[in-house]
């Protein structure tokens, strides 16, 4: 029984996340239709380009208009209610979670910033969810299973939650609450009834979703793919040995320095993050680099300076690189479980 | 019936004004359309995810941009 379930799981991840039949089928095309061997630069690059671009904007499709659908079901207004009235550790942990599963755009940190705290939600509960709002969501979970395998996809979401908690708690036990800009906190908190939204709504919210996001990713999916492809098959290992791999006892630092300035979408890192792993780069490292690429973003980091003071900013963001450089050297320190 | 676009200036924004003004003319209603962007008017009406829709200050849609079709149904 075990043994029929553990095939299922295989088949689903091969198939389904890793596509492995649309490599084959790509591999197919390069070789036979362009006559390129995969064993050359050129033709593993192509190999490379092509499956990934498609494999990406399946992906994507598919677990934007899932992923879209889940979250019609929890817009920030209803996260608001559910959070007014806990408090504590168990409202940071609940914060986060709800972080993961709330549709979020930087567009909507202000308000949502401000509703929570109008609402009397403590600092470090709307910063736990803000933390992780970015950082994890289904969709991360789900794809990177695909390029990584479950194991190493889970242990991203549990740290990933645990820095939103963690990282909420601190600003809580600190009692930033006076660097909160004063206009923040003279905003009337107002509940509204959360419209139920019939499935052709979610359906049509989910297929706009799908489309919106293609727009803004798009490009940066083929330029992360075509860095992929470049560190896939032209950079010789020995650099990027040095530069960022295990020989480098800086690379967590350097990766997280790289990914927090870039403005990209975690489609748009994959591929790169996917190139650097299989030559032989920490697990720690990439997933750096991922978490800080994503966690941070500098359109949401100006939105946030407009409602909380300078100091607590800083606070926030030095918790934040901190936790990600932490959890870098912790997995490359413990790749062995999952590699 | 007073009709309110609440949203500071994105594109979605811009779509969901464009999608109401289409839905009121094709429906043949009398209706203004008012542009709200002044984000403590939006929170006002406990809205933290915009574009928005208020239509005689109730709100109908929040942080999606439904067609123009589909925006009839709520006019």
């Amino acid at each position: 029984m075990m043994n029929v379930i553990s095939q299922i799981f295989t088949w689903i991840n091969n198939e389904i996340l890793k596509m492995t039949w649309l490599s084959d089928l790509i591999q197919g095309l390069v070789e036979n239709v362009f006559g390129l061997s995969l064993k050359e630069r050129l033709g593993g690059s192509v190999h490379f380009f092509i499956y990934d671009t498609i494999k990406i904007f399946i992906l994507l499709s598919v677990l934007i208009f899932l992923i879209s659908y889940i979250q019609s079901y929890f817009p920030p207004e209803r996260t608001k209610k559910i959070l007014g009235n806990i408090k504590g550790i168990k409202g940071n942990i609940l914060g986060a979670l709800l972080g993961t599963i709330t549709p979020f755009c930087s567009c909507s940190s202000i308000p949502i910033f401000i509703g929570f705290n109008a609402a009397g939600l403590p600092l470090g509960i709307t910063f736990s969810f803000l933390i992780s709002s970015p950082l994890v969501d289904l969709a991360s979970l789900l794809i990177l299973m695909s390029f990584f395998g479950a194991k190493i996809a889970i242990a991203y979401v549990v740290v990933g939650l645990i820095l939103a908690v963690v990282g909420g708690t601190i600003i809580d036990k600190l009692g930033l609450e006076k660097y909160v800009e004063g206009y923040v906190k003279e905003i009337e908190n107002v509940d509204v009834e959360v419209i139920e939204l019939t499935r052709k709504d979610r359906i049509s919210y989910s297929k706009q979703q799908v489309k919106d996001v293609f727009h803004k990713v798009w490009l940066y999916v083929l330029i992360g793919v075509g860095i992929g492809a470049a560190i896939h098959n032209w950079i010789p290992q020995s650099i990027i040995e040095t530069v960022v791999g295990n020989n480098n006892p800086f690379a967590v630092l350097l990766a997280t320095a790289v990914g927090i300035p870039m403005y990209a979408d975690i489609f748009g890192t994959l591929p790169i993050a996917e190139a650097l792993f299989q030559k032989g780069v920490g697990i720690g490292t990439v997933l750096s680099f991922m978490m800080a690429v994503t966690a941070l973003s500098l359109p949401s980091i100006i939105m946030l300076s407009k409602v909380v003071k300078p100091k607590l900013l800083t606070i926030f963001v030095a918790i934040v690189v901190t936790g990600i450089v932490i959890i870098g050297y912790l997995f490359n320190a413990f790749s062995f479980m999952f590699v | 019936m007073i009709i309110k676009v609440l949203g500071s200036g994105c594109s979605n924004c811009k779509k969901l004004e464009e999608n109401t003004r289409k839905a009121v003319e094709e429906l043949g209603i009398e209706a203004t359309i008012e542009k709200v962007t002044d984000f403590k008017k939006i929170m006002a009406y406990g809205v933290m995810k915009t574009p928005a829709l208020v239509v005689d200050e109730k709100v109908q849609i929040m942080g999606r941009v439904p067609s123009a079709d589909e925006i009839k149904k709520y006019l």
